[in-house]
């Protein structure tokens, strides 16, 4: 075997049909360990039905998904979550009647099985961790406040740090900025930068000022297919991407 | 010092144990104790709910499956204790129950054997409801089977298990239940002494059950639950196996209405399927939206206050208890989602945080729930 650098994740021909509607058509793609991947297009194009092929919460009709050498499409939902993938959904998920401490805890990797959750006990390992990404997110002087009380970007970063605890090798965020203001943008930017120094980042998002930010890569996706890729340069002067996006 | 919340829970625990211990038996006599008891043996259902439905959001439609199996356990061996081949002499088959010697059965069916014996008969009436809501559960959450629809399959599975006892007049006693228990181990369950040491023993364990649940709430797995109802999807991405965590808790709650159904038989002294199907079990909801679907011991009293208005009423106004009692529902729904506990919440608990403040810091980073 030579010693070569394997992509994190490829996929192969993964399709999806939901009656008959392919929202996911023929794709293949790789992504390398440490790439930041943004993955853009318009209204109804498949990026989040990407990101729930590869989390599992959609099951493909067809095509492969490897991570790290593992078949995910034959995982359940919480094995390709221990297998290292994290992802954060459109809309920010927090367990609003909990609070940014125990959302955070929540998502630690220990204590999953219902045993363990039963008679779990929170060490000074856990308080310092949960401590260490309040930090890198902004909320640590927010810990005891209820996640409803959190403003939407905040909710959005809490969302992220739930991520970030568990460690994944692959972070998928699904329009992370959505609904932030222009400095909560600029932070969120700053945060993606630090915490891509040992994972990739596969990220959705509309704003392009956002992407050309931090995108390494842009990949464009319209009716589930690919029709563009490459630098952001490359891509925002391709006529195809142009005619069914930037154009608008 | 205790953290301002569990030193809540100690008041609230100790005013319930107080009038449920002191109280009511100084002020009641034995008649209405042990209606007291009867009701409390419903309560067992109702806090169960509290954890499956309040904290978990898996609405079960069908608890008194459970609370019947648990009733049917101990009365199973109640009635073979009271039918001794002394007792049963004048039966064509001298020492099974009455009502299969009725029914031409001439021999112990097979699986009431293991309830001569109590022990068995004691963890039967915990384990069978637990082992069926487990297979239950299995089935429905591990096919994201949930909400409405998990609803109406407890629904399902409660009429058709009262069906099936009305259905077996020989072995099991059918619509007339399984009547005329006496004795425990060979102590008269019907004597007013021993109503007052079953409304203890009652009272007791009740209490023990909310200390199991309230120890379930605050750990780990409380928290999870509580973030499963608002976020499932969160959590399982989170790598949880959501579907064991719902099993665990509905199983858990199916254990303690066994309880509850094996006190009833003991202080009623029968058990017949009315007490199995759909309609035992939607008022088992109905007492704990009243209570209070978050709060442990709003249940309990939902549950005590229900009943009393139940039997003050219908007492005099049979007819209209129904529609009483649905209205009652529909108000709670839409004005009082939180049940009493929520007046309680708003009114009282202020001022009992001022009185209780004292220096306890409280560091724990933690929404506690109250009990
Ligand atoms: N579970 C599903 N069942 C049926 N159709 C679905 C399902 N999930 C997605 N679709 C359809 O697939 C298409 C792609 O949806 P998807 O959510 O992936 O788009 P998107 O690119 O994320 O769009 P947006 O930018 O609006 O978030 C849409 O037409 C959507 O209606
Ligand atoms: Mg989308």
């Amino acid at each position: 075997m030579t010693i070569q650098n394997d992509p994190l994740l490829s996929v192969e021909n993964l399709s999806v049909s939901f009656d008959g509607f392919k929202a996911v058509d023929d794709l293949s793609f790789q992504l390398e360990k440490g790439e930041i991947r943004v993955i853009i297009g318009p209204n109804g194009a498949g990026k989040t039905t990407v990101l729930d092929l590869i989390c599992g919460r959609t099951k493909a009709t067809s095509g492969s998904i490897q991570f790290e050498g593992r078949e995910l499409t034959r995982l359940k939902e919480y094995d390709i979550v221990r297998a290292g993938v994290g992802r954060k959904f459109q809309t920010p998920s927090v367990y609003e009647d909990l609070t940014v401490f125990e959302n955070l805890e929540i998502s630690y990797p220990s204590g999953r099985s219902v045993f363990e959750a039963l008679f779990f006990r929170r060490n000074k390992e856990i308080i310092d961790r949960i401590k260490e990404i309040s930090e890198m997110i902004f909320l640590d002087n927010q810990l005891d406040r209820k996640a409803a009380d959190l403003s939407h970007g905040q909710k959005q970063w809490l969302e992220i740090g739930m991520l970030l605890i568990q460690d994944p090798a692959l972070l998928m965020l699904d329009e992370p900025v959505a609904g932030m203001t222009v400095s909560e943008r600029v932070r969120t930017a700053e945060l993606l930068q630090r915490i891509i120094q040992s994972r990739s980042v596969l990220v959705i998002e509309h704003d392009m000022g956002f992407v050309e930010k931090i995108a390494h890569r842009v990949t464009v996706l319209h009716q589930g297919r690919i029709i563009s890729d490459g630098s952001m340069e490359h891509v925002k002067n391709d006529p195809k991407v142009v005619e069914v996006y930037l154009g608008h | 010092m205790l953290s301002l919340q569990n030193r809540k829970d100690i008041l609230f625990l100790s005013i319930l144990a107080a009038i449920l211990l002191i109280v009511l038996p100084m002020g009641l006599d034995a008649f209405r104790l042990n209606l007291i008891g009867k009701y409390l043996t419903y309560a067992f259902v109702t806090i169960g709910l509290v954890a499956c439905w309040g904290d978990s959001g898996i609405l079960s439609l069908g608890q008194g499956i459970f609370f019947g199996l648990g009733g049917y356990c101990m009365a199973m061996f109640l009635k073979l204790q009271a039918s001794t081949l002394e007792a049963t002499k004048n039966q064509s088959t001298p020492g099974i129950p009455d009502f299969m010697d009725w029914n031409q059965i001439t021999a112990l069916p097979w699986f009431w054997k293991p309830f001569h014996s109590l022990s068995f008969s004691l963890i039967a009436m915990m384990v069978i409801p637990a082992v069926l809501a487990v297979v239950i559960g299995a089935a429905m959450f591990k096919r994201r089977v949930g909400g409405t629809y998990f609803a109406i399959i407890t629904q399902a599975i409660a009429s058709v298990l009262t069906i099936l006892i009305v259905g077996q007049q020989g072995y099991i006693g059918g619509v007339n239940g399984i009547t005329d228990l006496r004795t425990l181990d060979g102590w008269d369950i019907r004597t007013d002494h021993a109503k007052y040491i079953l409304y203890y023993a009652g009272v007791v364990l009740l209490l023990a059950c909310l200390l199991l649940l309230r120890f379930v709430r605050k750990s780990k797995l409380g928290r999870i639950l509580r973030a499963m109802r608002d976020q499932e999807d969160r959590v399982r991405f989170s790598g949880y196996n959501v579907a064991n965590f719902k099993i665990f808790i509905f199983a858990l709650a199916a254990a303690m209405a066994g309880i509850g159904g094996a006190l009833f038989t003991l202080e009623v002294g029968f058990m017949s399927p009315t007490f199995v199907g759909i309609v035992p079990s939607i008022e088992m909801v109905i007492y704990c939206a009243v209570g209070g679907r978050n709060s442990l011991v709003g249940a309990v009293y939902g549950t005590l206050l229900v009943n009393w208005a139940r039997t003050s009423f219908s007492e005099s106004f049979p007819e209209i208890w129904t529609f009483a009692m649905g209205g009652l529902f529909i108000a709670i729904v839409l004005f009082l989602p939180g049940g009493l506990a929520s007046l309680y919440q708003n009114y009282i608990d202020p001022y009992v945080c001022r009185i209780l403040k004292g220096n306890g810091r409280q560091t724990s980073h933690t929404v506690d729930k109250a009990i």
